[in-house]
């Protein structure tokens, strides 16, 4: 089950996190959020992350999209080291984390109007074939506020995708969403996922939403925050999520999930 | 138009009951005028030019000091909001000053520039802009640190970053704040008007103290009245296609207009 962090044979490493260690000190106490935390992500895999609350998954994903600088260990994207947020590498957050003051249309187009290399045109097409992609093609002109909590993450996930990032980093995006909308949306990324092969880190603390979706489920323990395993899931796609054949990895999972708790209450 | 007839009726029920007041004999005639006279005085001032003239020259006086007020006060408090030791400085100096009433700052302006049109711009423009500047400084400290974050991780940094994510999202809370300095601008220069006495030019505050001098309540009350009248339409031309945009987009206070 413990297999070590590599990627798969003959597949480009795409994200590479070397000996990572993070420690979050306040008045009150002390947290080593990451201790020496190494993992390998390849080209256009599919990676969840998924640990008890306080093991250092969301710190990790920060710090690969550098918006957080590591104590120590280094992360190397395309084989150059992270030194600061970058547009190869967006992030989802669990809020939708839209702009107000734009439409839905404006929000997508934020991220390409950085884009010096594009046409005004070119921008205006592909921030039109992602809201499409995302089925909300017939709210370009919505407001912010207008949109449900499902579509509000749509656009989020329009505007991460369209200035083409190669890596995609999500932290429990479908957190905050009833069940019903996470179901149509583990079908929505999936199919986007595998159209455009993108790397996907994705963070969650939901066992079945992570069997359903990674390549690789990566098991993460608390205090220190390290990885526990990591575990390959070699069922066929499109997944969906209430089928019988995830209930094994997921049974398998949620008990190890259980251990690192024990583990982290009795140390 | 239904809001609009309500409102009338409510204005049409308060001037009759003023002419009931005044028709009870209770009080003098001289010092609470009948809404006719006063409309009269208000037409024939604005014939003869009076009005309009003096309404301009406060106008401008107005929007010169506030304009002021907010170049200055705007980025001012952009700075504090991102610099702690700015704050524990300027900041609280702002603090300080804005709770100082701006016609205190008469007297200062009175010796320093003397009976001229510097003093009025001095006491406007300190009258705006520790209000303005207090507003931004909370606007910006206020915004979701999440936008920032969402827009580093899409390369917007330094200028880029304030001039498309920071200033927008600060956006109600400028508006509430510029709204704020408009209040305390004209509030500022009414003192001014009233307490400096120039030849340079005659304003609203200078036919309200004359007013006063030769026992005019109609003139009093007129131009009082045109004062709250110019201070709605202000609101209303300045302010309110803002509010609706912020309404509008963020979707607050589905209700009002």
């Amino acid at each position: 089950m413990q297999s070590p962090p590599a990627p798969h044979d003959g597949v480009p490493a795409k994200l590479i996190v070397e000996g990572v260690s993070k420690r979050f000190t306040s008045q009150r106490a002390t947290v080593q959020a990451l201790d020496n935390v190494s993992l390998t992500m390849a080209e256009g895999e599919f990676v969840c992350l998924i640990g008890p609350s306080g093991c250092g998954k969301s710190t990790l994903l920060d710090i690969m999209a550098g918006l957080t600088v590591p104590d120590s260990g280094r992360v190397l994207a395309d084989g150059k080291l992270v030194q600061g947020p970058g547009r190869q590498r967006l992030v989802m957050f669990q809020e939708p984390a839209l702009f107000p003051w734009l439409d839905a249309f404006g929000n997508v187009m934020f991220g390409l109007k950085l884009r010096d290399d594009l046409k005004a045109r070119e921008r205006k097409e592909i921030a039109e074939h992602f809201l499409k992609l995302v089925g909300l093609e017939t709210f370009k002109h919505a407001h912010v506020h207008e949109l449900s909590g499902g579509m509000k993450q749509r656009v989020a996930l329009a505007r991460a995708l369209a200035p083409n990032p190669q890596v995609l980093l999500m932290d429990e995006p479908f957190a905050a969403l009833d069940a019903l909308t996470r179901d149509q949306l583990y079908d929505d990324i999936q199919r986007i996922w595998m159209g455009s092969r993108k790397t996907i880190i994705f963070v969650t603390h939901n066992v079945r939403e992570a069997v359903c979706l990674g390549d690789r489920v990566v098991l993460m323990s608390p205090s220190p925050g390290r990885i526990a395993s990591i575990f390959d899931i070699a069922l066929p796609r499109p997944r969906d999520i209430n089928s019988p054949e995830l209930a094994g990895y997921t049974s398998r999972i949620a008990a190890a999930l259980k251990g690192t708790l024990k583990e982290a209450v009795s140390e | 138009m239904r809001r609009i007839s309500v409102a009338l009726v409510f204005f049409a029920v308060l001037v009759g009951l003023w002419e009931l007041a005044v028709r009870s004999g209770r009080w003098s005639a001289v010092l609470l005028p009948s809404p006719l006279y006063v409309a009269e005085y208000l037409w024939a001032a604005l014939l003869d030019g009076t009005l309009l003239e003096a309404a301009w020259v406060t106008l401008k006086r107005l929007l010169v000091g506030y304009a002021a007020g907010v170049l200055i006060g705007l980025p001012l408090g952009l700075l504090t909001s991102m610099s702690q030791t700015l704050e524990d400085t300027i900041g609280a100096m702002a603090l300080g000053l804005q709770t100082l009433p701006s016609v205190c700052w008469v007297p200062l302006a009175l010796v320093w520039f003397g009976q001229t049109e510097s003093a009025m711009l001095f006491v406007v423009v300190m009258g705006t802009v520790w209000s303005v500047i207090i507003a931004t400084d909370y606007g910006a400290r206020s915004i979701p640190p999440i936008y920032a974050r969402a827009a580093r991780t899409m390369g917007s940094e330094g200028m880029h970053k304030w001039v498309y994510v920071i200033l927008p999202a600060s956006l109600p809370f400028l508006v509430t704040g510029m709204k704020q300095g408009w209040a305390f601008a004209w509030r500022s220069l009414m003192a001014a008007e009233i307490y400096v006495t120039i030849l340079t030019g005659f304003g609203l505050g200078h036919l309200l103290h004359y007013g006063r001098e030769l026992n005019a309540m109609d003139q009093v009350i007129g131009i009082m009245i045109v004062i709250v009248l110019i201070g709605l339409l202000a609101d209303r031309l300045l302010f309110s296609p803002w509010e609706r945009f912020l309404h509008s987009r963020w979707g607050t206070n589905v209700k009002a207009s």
